[in-house]
């Protein structure tokens, strides 16, 4: 049977009643993944005997009505960012190479607990920084809708693993897109929480105050319950936030009605590709359709996003990319004369260049003489963006914007060009900045037949409104349901 | 010309919590290298602190103490800088935001009392320690004390003298001890200072360049320290040279400080707010209730032994430089009722007991109430004082209860005064001569007699009993 269409609740849904069983899931995504990956490259890590074995034991306690989660037993993956218990975890850097922690993350425990599949780690870029997973010590992945061109980053290996079939969903983490972009890229949903929603524990630190983790899926509806299952407070992330559990039952009846919408007119100004501004336009128009109210507005203070993204993440990558010392566990040069050596050569040779670029930038915003021009600005840029926000969702319920500029590039195309690279966040960043929710769901395909995505930005804690609206706008368009060319093949076996 | 010596003291003080300050593993000193260690401790990717509240309330007390102003709205930071001891390659320290500022202790030097001002006291986590072993000539790195609390408490430079540096020392240390914040053991390294040293001509108000040296854990070594490197730099200063600004290391052994390190090459630790953690905000409610639980201090117990329980200051400053000891005496007069006599047995057999068998105060483990059963025991005449010591040695050394003691050992005293009687009167038969020398009027020929009715009596009488008995026999001979 080919699940090549269906979401993970489906999946779920008929391991329950039997028409298929969770070993036979995992077995056909493990097909699917000897079948493609050569190609796609979405995985690190592949864990086939430890998957069939798991889907096995989960299989079990499913007939046993030990396990009822509505995602048990489906087969999915994990980014390489996050730890899982005694199985590789690179960050995909050669830094972390052989890297296996001793303790799982909590996300991770989470999904033992409603028995989900593990079968493997995905590709990223390095420490999750870049936009196109070409920073990755273990070779690009490609986007399956075009394996010339780039999945997006830094989860392009999630996007790219889900939009192939190669696991039915996946989790990402959102530094400052990495889950919206690629999910823009890939043609796949995903939702980025809002901070504190998600436990950080166990996800490997880029930018502390503004890394969540987040589902990524077919369709909204399996992001949403994703989410539900992995969010929550956690006793071990201080910055997890204490309240009741996301209640998404009231989000799928496809009525909009009441809902206000905002459109920051100067988002679709300079910058933004034809390609993406015609089919993120015409989702509006949907949303209306559907009963939405459409307003336009301006928000001039996103034009100091990207700068104040880029000064406060890099200082705090700077900092905790700083343990990477080649002292306690991953890679390490031998035959060093002495400690500094030790740390020059063991950080020069471990880590890529765009992680040094940052690690370098992160370090000057820091130092003495620098900190209250860079650093300190940045902090007081990053309240007045949180500020413009809250004053926008004192009029609307939600903001619609463009996920990313363009469609999906070539591999190679901009990897010379940080700046053209950073610039392509510009959409992404100020909702990290912020601490606010934003789901990327497909909304059309440019003329290069490449995937173009929707964001709908959200207040704090506002997923359900946000899956409210990206529900509506699936339940009458189809774009979520195409599939890349490589996955049709596989599926006519 | 003469010179004014300028110190001021940034003093580490390990905090006596059972769990570290961002994880559950244990404080305990010692172990096994690595033992006391976890993801969080060991800086292993991807792992969160989670604050030890006990840590916060230990630092709201330490600056209630010395007269601090406690912030409100506190933060914490991290101190970057690579070295191995450090695992995740940054401190969490409070650079922005410290928990206590603006305190003063007061200190007496030879009858002078002066304050010394308390620029701030912050809260961080301590680095682990490197083994250099010589044999292989390698370096080991142990992360047991890696994220152990400790406070660092920075003063103003107030001092101007070494004498003023030990007096405010020991009054932190007795402090903190007292507090319960630490155990101030300076051989573990749990109370450790950072000595900055200067030198200005007297009545200079403009102070000169200082020097530091870290990581000083004996009173000893900072005063011989400070007595050295304020001569070098006036030395310096008077053949014409000038201080650097430097770190420098003091060698005990040699007595003699070595530059280490010099402003130059001075660290840049970037510090920013730590994002892993939230603020901390302390609430009115929260101090009060911390000035309400605070334990009374070793100056106020010294006031109130002496105004309370007549003890000599001597006795009473004696008594409180220790809590444990503290403590045992206020928990025994308390039960007794009788503080002068349980001042005497502590002053007295305790203190020597602990000096012969060199046990320290922490390492103390008397019940009160055994202390007050000794006094008991001697009050209502049961046993003597002599037998009292002997008591109160075996409670030390074997932990006995005293009246359990005193029965099997038969020390009670007689109270048949009969058998009193018949022992004096076979003592004076058997001992004609010193009858004879009473009746020459040589007094001293008693003490012996009821030195020896008192042996045969195996020291179980009533001195007062048989001197009463054998007053009366003696004056019927004599006269």
């Amino acid at each position: 049977m080919s699940l090549n269409t269906k979401t993970a609740l489906e999946i779920g849904q008929m391991i329950k009643n039997k028409e298929i069983s969770s070993v036979e899931a995992t077995k056909e995504m493990l097909a699917n993944i000897k079948a493609r990956d050569e190609k796609v490259n979405a995985y690190i890590t592949v864990l086939e005997n430890e998957a069939i074995a798991q889907a096995e034991s989960v299989q079990a306690k499913i007939d046993k009505g030990e396990l009822t989660s509505p995602l048990a037993g489906v087969p999915m993956a994990i980014k390489d960012n996050i730890c899982t218990k005694d199985i590789l975890t690179t960050c995909g850097s050669r830094m972390l190479y052989n890297f296996k922690p001793p303790y799982n993350a909590t996300v991770s425990e989470k999904l033992e607990k409603n028995g989900a599949v593990v079968l493997g780690k995905l590709n990223m870029d390095e420490f999750a920084m870049g936009g196109s997973t070409e920073t990755s010590y273990f070779n690009p992945t490609g986007n399956p809708w075009d394996t010339a061109r780039v999945p997006g980053g830094s989860s392009g290996g999630s996007a790219a693993a889900v939009a192939a079939r190669e696991c039915t969903y996946a989790l990402g983490s959102d530094t400052g897109g990495s889950i919206r972009q690629p999910c823009s890229f890939c043609g796949v949903s995903g939702i980025k929480p809002t901070y504190g929603a998600v436990s950080r524990y166990g996800l490997v630190a880029f930018a502390s105050s503004l890394d969540q983790i987040g589902p990524i899926g077919r369709d909204i509806k399996d992001c949403a319950e994703i989410l539900t299952m992995i969010s929550g407070h956690d006793p071990k992330d201080s910055t997890s936030i204490k309240r009741a559990a996301f209640d998404f039952s009231d989000c799928y009846d496809g009525d909009l009605k009441g809902m206000k919408i905002g459109i920051p007119v100067n988002y679709f100004g300079k910058g933004l590709d034809e390609d993406v501004k015609k089919p993120v336009l015409e989702a509006a128009e949907t949303l209306k359709k559907l009963g939405a109210e459409i307003e336009e507005f301006n928000m001039d203070i996103v034009d100091y996003a990207i700068p104040t993204y880029y000064v406060l993440a890099c200082a705090e990558a700077s900092s905790n990319l700083s343990r990477y010392d080649g002292i306690k566990y991953g890679y390490r040069r031998k035959d060093c004369e002495d400690l500094l050596e030790v740390y020059y050569t063991s950080r020069s040779e471990g880590f890529g260049m765009e992680v040094k670029r940052r690690i370098m930038l992160g370090s000057f915003v820091l130092s003495s003489g620098y900190y209250d021009a860079y650093y300190k600005k940045g902090l007081q840029i990053r309240g007045l963006i949180k500020k413009s926000f809250d004053q926008a969702f004192e009029k609307y319920d939600m903001i619609l914007s463009p996920v990313a500029p363009t469609t999906a590039y070539k591999i190679g195309e901009n990897s010379s060009d940080p700046l053209k690279m950073y610039l392509g966040d510009i959409y992404t960043v100020s909702v990290n900045l912020a601490g606010i929710p934003a789901v990327s769901i497909p909304c059309g395909f440019g003329k290069n037949a490449m995937p173009v995505g929707l964001q709908l930005i959200g207040n704090v804690f506002d997923e359900p409104k946000l899956v409210k609206a990206a529900y509506a706008f699936q339940k009458i368009t189809d774009y979520h349901t195409n599939i890349p060319e490589m996955v049709k093949e596989g599926g006519d076996k | 010309m003469n010179y004014q010596i300028v110190v001021g003291l940034e003093v580490h003080v390990e905090l006596s919590t059972k769990s570290k300050i961002f994880c559950s593993c244990t404080t305990e000193f010692g172990g096994e290298p690595n033992t006391h260690v976890c993801p969080v401790c060991s800086g292993m990717p991807g792992v969160l602190p989670v604050l030890n509240k006990k840590v916060v309330e230990f630092a709201v007390r330490a600056g209630l103490a010395t007269n601090c102003e406690i912030t409100r709205f506190n933060k914490f930071d991290r101190k970057n800088y690579f070295y191995p001891d450090l695992p995740k390659a940054y401190q969490v320290s409070q650079l922005y935001l410290p928990i206590c500022r603006n305190g003063k202790v007061e200190i007496e030097v030879d009858g002078v009392k002066k304050y010394i001002g308390i620029h701030e006291i912050h809260m961080e986590e301590d680095a682990g320690k490197l083994v250099h072993d010589p044999w292989d000539d390698c370096t080991l790195v142990d992360y047991n004390r890696c994220g152990v609390p400790l406070l660092e408490i920075v003063s103003e430079p107030d001092f101007r003298s070494a004498e003023e540096v030990v007096a405010y020392l020991t009054k932190l240390r007795e402090t903190m001890m007292y507090l319960g914040v630490s155990d101030c053991k300076m051989q573990e390294g749990s109370m450790r200072a950072d000595v900055n040293i200067s030198v200005m001509p007297m009545g200079s108000t403009k102070f000169g360049t200082r020097t530091e040296m870290k990581n000083m854990n004996s009173f000893k070594a900072i005063y011989r320290a400070i007595k050295y490197e304020s001569k070098r730099q006036i030395e310096v200063l008077e053949s014409g040279g000038v201080v650097t600004q430097e770190t420098r290391r003091w060698d005990d052994n040699k007595d003699a400080s070595f530059a280490m390190r010099s402003k130059e090459n001075a660290q840049d630790y970037r510090y920013f707010p730590e994002p892993d953690l939230l603020p901390i905000e302390i609430s009115e409610e929260w101090i009060e209730n911390a000035k309400k639980t605070m334990p009374e201090l070793p100056e106020a117990k010294r006031a109130r032994y002496m105004s309370e329980f007549g003890l000599s200051e001597y006795d009473a400053s004696v008594i409180t430089a220790e809590r444990q000891i503290a403590y045992l005496f206020e928990d025994a007069a308390a039960i007794c009722g009788k503080p002068k006599e349980v001042c005497n047995l502590v002053m007295g057999e305790l203190m020597r007991l602990m000096s012969d068998t060199g046990t320290l105060a922490e390492e103390l483990d008397i019940d009160p109430h055994k202390i007050a059963d000794i006094i008991e025991l001697i009050d209502s005449g049961k046993i003597n004082r002599n037998v009292g010591k002997e008591v109160f040695e075996a409670v030390f050394k074997e932990n006995v209860d005293p009246v359990k003691y005193v029965e099997e050992k038969g020390l009670m005293m007689l109270d048949d005064d009969s058998l009193v009687e018949d022992t004096i009167d076979e003592v004076i038969k058997n001992n004609p001569k010193s009858i004879e020398d009473l009746k020459a009027g040589k007094d001293k020929a008693k003490g012996f007699l009821v030195g020896q009715t008192m042996k045969a009596l195996k020291g179980k009488a009533n001195p007062q009993t048989v001197n009463k008995i054998l007053n009366e026999k003696l004056s019927k001979i004599l006269n």
